[in-house]
């Protein structure tokens, strides 16, 4: 039953053919049959699961409030607090750290009577885009445990994948969502900034992060998205919208869509099998009634540039609490203030962390700010402006989610900018605070290999707050092909 | 770009042994070098976007609430006496 999506197994539980306690054990079961080749979590919470489960049992038998993730089993990204449960963010630095609040995403998945099975490993700080950065171990992707899950959220994403999880929560800032979704074959969504509440979120880039589902198909991720958006008096980004019902949105019907294909990411630099699934997926829309139209949006050759600028500035400011002083890990024998602050962040952070907290301060500092930080803020308007040139001619955009598939592990921890590299297909859209879904559209067939590849990810763009129409061209497109159907082999 | 690594380490509050300094002044420069690239581009005109979605500042009203977690919060203090938080000799 773990290999279920959400919305099949609320039916089995409000038909009373299985039970959360069942249906959570036999997740439990799995994540002890493959949790060691994949290492997903941080932390497992399988006392207060189960008692999660037993009260989710009662409120689905007394038919009161029960909502399409009451009884199901969730993993939740360890930037993401939970109270009383230990949230790391992957990182040295809070390893002992115990939330004494939940996130407002937390609380909503509680309320609705979703069963938290634990805590998923991360990038530090979610810095990174392979989990290769996190403060405790990698993560194994489970199509191939040689390759990465990508990052940062990638233990959701290889939760999901291994059915360790029957969905999960990520946070994505430049990717770090879909990217992993794609290179585990699984559905993420990054939802328009500030449809989903951000209190509770370990903060990286404040203009940037947002909290998203990563799902084994559109259908469990739109239930997700009815349940954990909305506004929130905490967070002062967050925007009073009223909340649609996004399964409402959930139609097999392109017809008379305007799909823009933006052509500057089907060039060089993007791998031929991922260029030739995502060719054929715009193909396959077509067919299904969409009218597809090329778009270019030239700023996007400095979308990378521009990012690493203005998420590094944001992180150094986000990151000067980890000081040793009111929580977290405080280094040990300092004489003096300024000693314990040095010694403390060079003990406690990974070599990631500082690098971004030295370009953000570099790039923030007197001398430089107009030359890199305000020259990344502009430029960032210029993407603005040509994602509002497309839109004005197509309803959605398409495009690869990333470049490649998943790389092996080790591959590119040597060389930052080429894994920076990975992100050129996601972070113009943080940049412009858009909606976009990540879906399975193949595998790259790899020369003399007998099994079926690595999953190749369709990026499925939309204007602010349009989470609905790319939720139905993701859920069109799902319906008429077989990805979502397949299992990574991991046993 | 040759980043000087040193006077931005200070600033962040960041100690770094000495390959970690050797380390990022390479890896720090090729990025900066690689950032320069937005100097192509013509915003002499253009405004500079901090927020994507236009939004603005809310503020409520400044009433004092009782914090109802005082036990917890400290019980995340690397080192604390009666609620308050110790650290090293600050004046001297």
């Amino acid at each position: 039953m773990h290999t279920k999506t959400a919305h099949e197994l609320h039916r089995l539980l409000t038909d009373k053919k299985i039970s959360s306690v069942e249906l959570t054990e036999a997740v439990f079961d799995r994540i002890e049959k493959v949790e060691d080749k994949v290492k997903a979590f941080v932390t497992l919470t399988r006392e207060e699961a189960l008692h999660q489960a037993k009260t989710a049992d009662e409120r689905i038998g007394s038919r009161h409030n029960v909502t399409p993730l009451t009884g199901i089993p969730i993993a939740i990204k360890d930037n993401i607090c939970t109270s009383g449960t230990l949230t790391t963010c992957a990182s040295k630095i809070l390893l002992n750290y115990i939330p004494p609040y939940d996130a407002t995403v937390v609380s909503k998945l509680k309320q609705a009577g979703a069963v938290i099975v634990g805590k998923t490993n991360m990038d530090e700080f979610a810095m990174g885009s392979s989990t290769e950065n996190s403060g405790l171990h990698p993560t194994h992707n489970p199509w191939d445990t040689a390759v990465v899950p990508g990052g940062s959220s990638g233990g959701s994403a290889a939760a999901v994948a291994a059915r360790e999880a029957i969905l999960a929560t990520g946070s994505d800032t430049g990717g770090s969502i879909r990217q992993p979704a794609s290179f585990c074959g699984v559905v993420g969504l990054k939802p328009t900034y500030g449809r989903v509440s951000r209190y509770g979120l370990v903060a990286f880039a404040s203009s940037l992060d947002q909290i998203g589902p990563l799902t084994k198909d559109v259908t469990d991720s739109a239930i997700m998205m009815n349940l954990v958006s909305g506004y929130d008096p905490k967070d002062s980004t967050s925007v009073d919208l009223p909340v649609p019902d996004y399964r409402k949105a959930l139609i097999d019907d392109v017809k008379k869509v305007k799909i823009g294909v933006i052509k500057d990411l089907l060039k060089e630099g993007i791998d031929p099998d991922v260029k030739n699934a995502v060719k054929a997926a715009a193909d396959k829309l077509a067919d299904l009634g969409a009218e597809m139209i090329e778009v270019s949006l030239p700023s996007f050759d400095y979308a990378v540039a521009t990012y690493y600028l203005i998420a590094p500035a944001e992180a150094s400011s986000n990151l000067a609490r980890y000081d040793g002083v009111k929580f977290g890990y405080r280094t040990k024998g300092s004489k003096d203030l300024l000693s314990m602050y040095y010694n403390t962040r060079r003990e406690g952070f990974g070599p990631e962390v500082k690098r971004r907290i030295m370009l953000g301060t570099y790039a923030l500092s007197a001398g430089y700010y107009d030359a890199y930080y305000l020259k990344a803020l502009k430029v960032r308007t210029l993407i603005k402006q040509d994602f509002e040139k497309a839109f004005g001619k197509c309803d959605v955009l398409i495009s690869p989610t990333a470049p490649t598939v998943a790389f092996k592990i080790g591959e590119k921890v040597s060389d930052p900018l080429s894994m920076y590299l990975s992100d050129i297909a996601t972070i113009p859209v943080n940049l412009a605070g858009l909606p976009a879904i990540s879906i399975p559209c193949g595998f790259n067939l790899p020369a003399g290999r007998q099994d079926r590849g690595l999953p190749i990810g369709l990026q499925i763009i939309g204007k602010a707050f349009a989470e609905e129409i790319i939720l139905r061209v993701a859920f069109t497109y799902e319906q008429n092909s077989e990805w979502h159907k397949k299992s990574a082999p991991v046993s | 770009m040759k980043i000087n690594v040193e006077p931005v380490a200070k600033l962040a509050r960041l100690g770094l042994s000495e390959e970690e300094k050797t380390l990022f002044a390479e890896q720090l420069s090729a990025i900066l070098d690689f950032a320069d690239n937005l100097k192509k581009l013509d915003t002499e005109n253009t405004l500079p976007t901090s927020h994507a979605i236009p939004i603005k500042n809310i503020f409520r009203e400044d009433k004092t609430i009782p914090c109802e977690n005082v036990d917890d919060i400290m019980a995340n203090a690397p080192e604390a006496e009666n609620h308050l938080f110790k650290v090293p000799r600050i004046i001297e």
